[in-house]
């Protein structure tokens, strides 16, 4: 069975707790925080004031820029303020306030349950309609989805993978859409492929989900130039790079994106945006996302409209466990724990992981006795030791030379370390050193070469 | 006995042969140097602590035998006797630097700032800083793992496990400003020591407005301006809800000190003005006796953590000397 | 209620480096029974007292001199007491297996700082220190007699890489007729080292340690090819028989322990899997360099500790393949 070729580590998928549990939507909340900057790239405009009613699916916030994404009302009502507030972490964060009321939405989105298949728009217009709907990757990273349809000039794509594999353990969001709501996927595939212009896509699924496989196979039987591919288990298989390899056997070149080996690659949440935003005229304005742990009273899926406080989610799963010690956004290899759960459900957000008291402290790390199983675990072939010690002695050139930017921050270093040792920790705090001095050089190169055309 | 004798004669020679060799190479390959770099590193202290801005004491003492003047150059650890002392060799005046000291701008002692979260990675303010705020609500103050403490190598400043902050021995402080370097809240300041070293500092440097800044710590200042009202000498600024007192102005009236309603402002190494609000004044309580702001669960925290130098004690020595 | 802040990830695979030592201690088990059968009491005094004086030296160094917690419970000391013993002689005076252990500990490992510190492996530093130190009780071995043996006063043998060395110095191909059977030599039943005798209880603890993914292939493989291909090459132009040559290069004397459990010793050993065949390349031809023509007629300890002091250049120059990279 395919996988990919370089590490990888096989963490207990913890998946039982919320697999197969019906998509529930959360009630409306009665106030929505909004946060401007749900994606990678510049922030959103806000484009409405104090005072403004506002409408399900209406534009509050436009992009910033190419690489940005518009940000849709999810709620109606009327506009409270527009205002920093702090996100889960303590940190500042620009967001809009609405005040609930109704739930009204614009007249132009199809709210019906019905599967449309017909797509009469052309290519452009499509990822027109992707861009304007806000869409980004929701497999986590959030990279504005329109920038990767349009391939830079000089590179062509082949393939679209469908990133099924939902390899962070405990969550099955993904895996729960792909059984309720396949067909739509599989339209979406289709958008794409038109959108692209190209006739091949792989939807990479991992084998501990034979139903969604079964499935999703069966359902691409009507769509041709489809194919399931099952994956081996291994950890990070949904990582961009790392699911490429498994699925064409091609290896993206340090520094590069997808599209130099000819490959997109589309989250199945994603997908079924897509989906919904082009055939329904619905941008993004609500996603699936897993609650879960071990001691969760009502794990499960839930679909969410973003700036619902995540407490109200919580409150539906029954409630913050007591013997909880971690809230975690998202899975436990790459989620970040939580400082507080007053930030609102956003783009981002694709689970809520409570764990367990006695599993969120850390063993106390040991010396390293240079076993090497870091190395072996590291997906992109890097040396984890070496890395944590350089950055810890603050040496960011040797750094840079031993490719730290490479670092796709899996955890695999740290999750293998029989000595329990901070790796990633250190890594992590480098790699931001690293690529600020990286970016200091760039931006005196560029002056440098602004001033030499000055002169001239 | 002649293979004594032979053995002796042969390793004799050997050596002697090496050893004119050696003066051969010595004196062809001979490296022309100003003496006087050796004398002026002679007197340096030879910490290599980079606070002259140099990269260690050698390369001050070159850029000293290369400067045609004094000024601007100065040796923070060995202070004004230094660098006399390096005039006299080079035969300039030294311009006279006045004495600083390293100054802690926080005072959210465990009491006064309540923990919201505990840290469950490693112990490094850097690394902390990158992922969150921090432990507390405060977004600005210090973070209490000791990063400046790792970073000086003078023994100079040191946690307290009492108020989980760091203090500043000034007795050891060379104001070389390693600690304000590791810092990655700014919170340390090198200020001017003053007269019998006795300063007024705003403890503080939360810029958030004054109702969340009291919220998340009540030694915070909450840019009232009331200090800057008292004071006589327009030595206090207000800017971003923070008050900062210029050293080169304040006449230590201590009149703001007095009017600071949340007591961020400090008389340092100056008796202590009874006021009803009379909250734990770090610098002047004793190491021990600081029982009063003790909050037990910051030392319990603080020891059952893995530090930075648990996991790296090399590497944080060899970062330093760098 | 405080919630715990911490980078990701937030789960662990669960490995320690107790389960790793602890899992090279099982695997060596077959090697300490069939010992047990071969050379009686002698064998298990001198494996208790080597790990007892192991484990308390390592604990008094931490205690009084490096002022630290002990470490004795990731049982590394404990494997590092059993691996040398494995390399000794079952009937060594009791105080010169304690002496070997404080070389070991004291010298081998604590002087760098303790666990994954040291460049050497710390067994094979108080192993050759003793080899050279005494050397004549080093070298004699007592027959395989079974467990009737009693401790000190066991006949001598020699060891078959003892005869292949006069077969090579002489050239004279008749000497190989002296040597034990090759079985005998495979299952254990001839002089030597206690742990070392038998091939097929290391082989057996190679297989588990497989299974576990307490190592990799690569370190023992490589060097076990080495040897047999030089081995065959060697007899070859030698003129002497192939077969015999090369069954007793691989079965006799410290190989198979070495390239199993000493050349493989997390700490010592590199980083990279390109490395580690370099490395066990490297101690495959130093070991039978020495053989063939050095002094001892054994050099695994020699070859390993070479080695070890290449570990660090090797870690430095030769880096995993990265992802994405491009061949030139």
């Amino acid at each position: 069975m395919n996988t990919f070729r370089i590490g990888g580590v096989h963490p207990h998928d913890n998946k039982e707790f919320s697999a197969h549990k019906q998509i529930a939507a959360v009630p409306l909340p009665q106030k929505a925080i909004i946060p401007l900057v749900q994606h990678i790239g510049a922030p959103a405009k806000a484009v409405v004031a104090k005072g403004d009613k506002v409408l399900v699916g209406q534009v509050i916030a436009e992009a910033g820029g190419f690489v940005s994404a518009p940000v849709h009302s999810p709620v109606s009502g009327t506009v409270a303020k527009v205002d920093a507030t702090t996100d889960a972490w303590g940190l500042p964060m620009p967001a809009i306030f609405i005040d609930v009321e109704g739930d009204e939405w614009l007249p132009e989105i199809d709210r019906t349950a019905d599967i449309k298949t017909e797509c009469t728009l052309e290519p452009k217009k499509i990822i027109n309609k992707i861009q304007a709907a806000g869409i980004v990757g929701l497999g986590g990273a959030c990279f504005p989805t329109h920038v990767k349809l349009l391939p830079p000039p000089g590179k062509v794509a082949e393939v679209l993978i469908v990133n099924g594999v939902e390899c962070e353990p405990y969550l099955t969001c993904d895996h729960q859409l792909m059984l309720e709501r396949g067909e739509q996927i599989m339209l979406g595939i289709d958008l794409v492929l038109k959108a692209l212009g190209i006739k091949r896509a792989i939807i990479g699924i991992e084998k501990n989900k034979p139903d969604a496989i079964a499935h999703m196979a069966e359902l691409a039987k009507k769509h041709p130039g489809v194919e399931v591919k099952p994956l081996a288990l291994k950890y990070p298989q949904g990582g961009e790079k790392q699911l490429i390899d498994a699925c064409i056997g091609r290896q993206v070149p340090s520094g590069c994106l997808p599209i130099e080996v000819g490959a997109v690659v589309d989250n199945v949440a994603t997908l079924y945006a897509i989906y919904e935003a082009v055939m329904k005229n619905k941008p993004l304005i609500s996603r699936v996302m897993t609650v879960t742990g071990k001691s969760v009273k009502n794990p499960g899926n839930y679909e969410v409209r973003f700036g619902t406080p995540l407490a109200q989610v919580i409150e539906l799963a029954g409630g913050i466990p007591e013997d909880t010690g971690k809230i975690i956004g998202g899975g436990p290899m790459m989620g970040r724990a939580m400082q507080n759960v007053d930030m609102p459900c956003n783009k981002r957000v694709s689970g809520l992981l409570f764990m367990k008291k006695d599993e969120s402290v850390r063993v106390e790390p040991e010396n390293c006795i240079r076993c090497g199983k870091c190395v072996d675990a590291c997906p992109m072939g890097l040396e984890p030791y070496m890395l944590a010690k350089l950055s810890a002695a603050q040496n960011w050139d040797k750094m840079e030379q031993l490719n730290v930017m490479d670092c796709i921050d899996c955890g695999c270093c740290l999750f293998t370390c029989p000595s329990h040792r901070p790796l990633l920790d250190y890594i992590r705090y480098g790699k931001g050193k690293v690529g600020g001095n990286i970016r200091a050089r760039q931006m005196a190169a560029q002056a440098a070469k602004a001033a030499a055309e000055a002169k001239k | 006995m002649k293979i004594i004798l032979i053995s002796l004669l042969v390793l004799g020679l050997t050596g002697l042969l090496a050893a004119v060799l050696l003066y051969l190479v010595a004196q062809k390959f001979k490296v022309e140097e100003d003496p006087r770099i050796d004398e002026v590193q002679e007197v340096l202290p030879g910490a290599n602590c980079g606070g002259c801005g140099f990269a260690g004491c050698r390369a001050m003492a070159e850029a000293c035998v290369k400067a045609t003047s004094l000024d601007g150059l100065s040796c923070p650890v060995g202070g004004n006797a230094t660098m006399t002392k390096v005039g006299e060799i080079l035969g300039m005046a030294a311009a006279a630097a006045e004495p600083k000291v390293a100054v802690v701008r926080c005072n959210g002692t465990c009491e006064a700032r309540p923990k919201t979260s505990v840290f469950g990675g490693t112990r490094s303010c850097a690394i902390m800083s990158s992922m969150y705020i921090g432990e507390t609500n405060c977004g600005f103050g210090c973070l209490g793992c000791g990063d400046c403490v790792a970073a000086c190598q003078f023994g100079a400043i040191k946690m307290n496990p009492a108020t989980g902050l760091p203090e500043v021995d000034e007795e050891k402080c060379t104001a070389c400003g390693a600690c304000a370097k590791a810092c990655p809240k700014n919170v340390i300041e090198i200020r001017k020591k003053g007269d019998d070293a006795m300063r007024l500092v705003v403890l503080c440097v939360n810029k958030d407005k004054g109702a969340a800044a009291r919220k998340a710590c009540q030694n915070a200042c909450i840019g009232c301006g009331k200090c800057q009202t008292v004071c006589g000498s327009e030595a206090i600024t207000v800017a971003g809800n923070l008050a900062y007192i210029d050293a080169d102005k304040c006449t230590l009236c201590r009149e703001c000190e007095k009017a600071c309603p949340t007591g961020a402002i400090h008389g340092m190494n100056m008796p202590i003005i009874e006021k009803a609000k009379a909250a734990a004044v770090v610098e002047d309580a004793p190491a021990e006796g600081g029982k009063k702001g003790f909050d037990p669960r910051c030392a319990a925290i603080i020891k059952s953590l893995p530090t930075p130098k648990a996991a790296y004690p090399n590497m944080l020595k060899m970062a330093q000397k760098k | 209620m405080k919630l715990i802040v911490a980078p990701a990830p937030h789960a662990h695979s669960g490995d320690s480096v107790r389960k790793n030592m602890l899992n090279v201690i099982i695997a060596l088990m077959p090697a300490f029974i069939v010992a047990m059968i071969a050379f009686g009491w002698g064998a298990v005094i001198t494996t208790a007292v080597s790990v007892c004086s192991c484990v308390l030296f390592e604990w008094l160094i931490c205690k009084f001199l490096m002022k630290e917690r002990s470490h004795v419970g990731d049982l590394s000391a404990v494997l590092t007491g059993l691996l040398l013993a494995f390399n000794l002689p079952c009937n060594l005076p009791l105080w010169i297996v304690v002496l070997g252990a404080l070389v070991a500990i004291g010298v081998g490992k604590m002087s760098f700082g303790g666990l994954g510190q040291n460049p050497f492996n710390p067994a094979l530093v108080g192993r050759v220190f003793l080899l050279i130190s005494f050397p004549v009780q080093m070298t004699t071995w007592p027959r395989p007699l079974g467990f009737s043996g009693s401790y000190l006063d066991a006949e001598t043998a020699a060891t078959p890489l003892y005869t292949l060395k006069n077969a090579i110095k002489a050239g004279d191909s008749s000497i190989l007729d002296e040597l034990p059977t090759l079985w005998d030599s495979f299952s254990g039943m001839i002089g030597g080292s206690l742990g070392e005798v038998s091939a097929i209880a290391l082989l057996i603890g190679f297989v588990y340690l497989l299974c576990t993914k307490t190592i990799t292939w690569h370190i023992p493989v490589s060097i076990i090819l080495t040897v047999s291909l030089f081995a065959v090459v060697f007899a070859a132009i030698a003129g002497l028989p192939v077969c015999t040559f090369l069954g007793t290069t691989l079965c006799a004397g410290g190989l198979m322990l070495g390239a199993i459990y000493m050349a493989t010793d997390y700490v010592t050993s590199p980083m990279t899997h390109c490395g580690q065949i370099v490395y066990g390349i490297g101690i495959g031809l130093i070991v039978m360099i020495i053989r063939c023509w050095g002094a001892y007629p054994e050099g695994m300890s020699f070859a390993i500790l070479i080695m070890n002091a290449v570990t660090p250049l090797l870690n430095m120059y030769i880096h995993p393949k990265r992802f994405g990279e491009k061949k030139k």
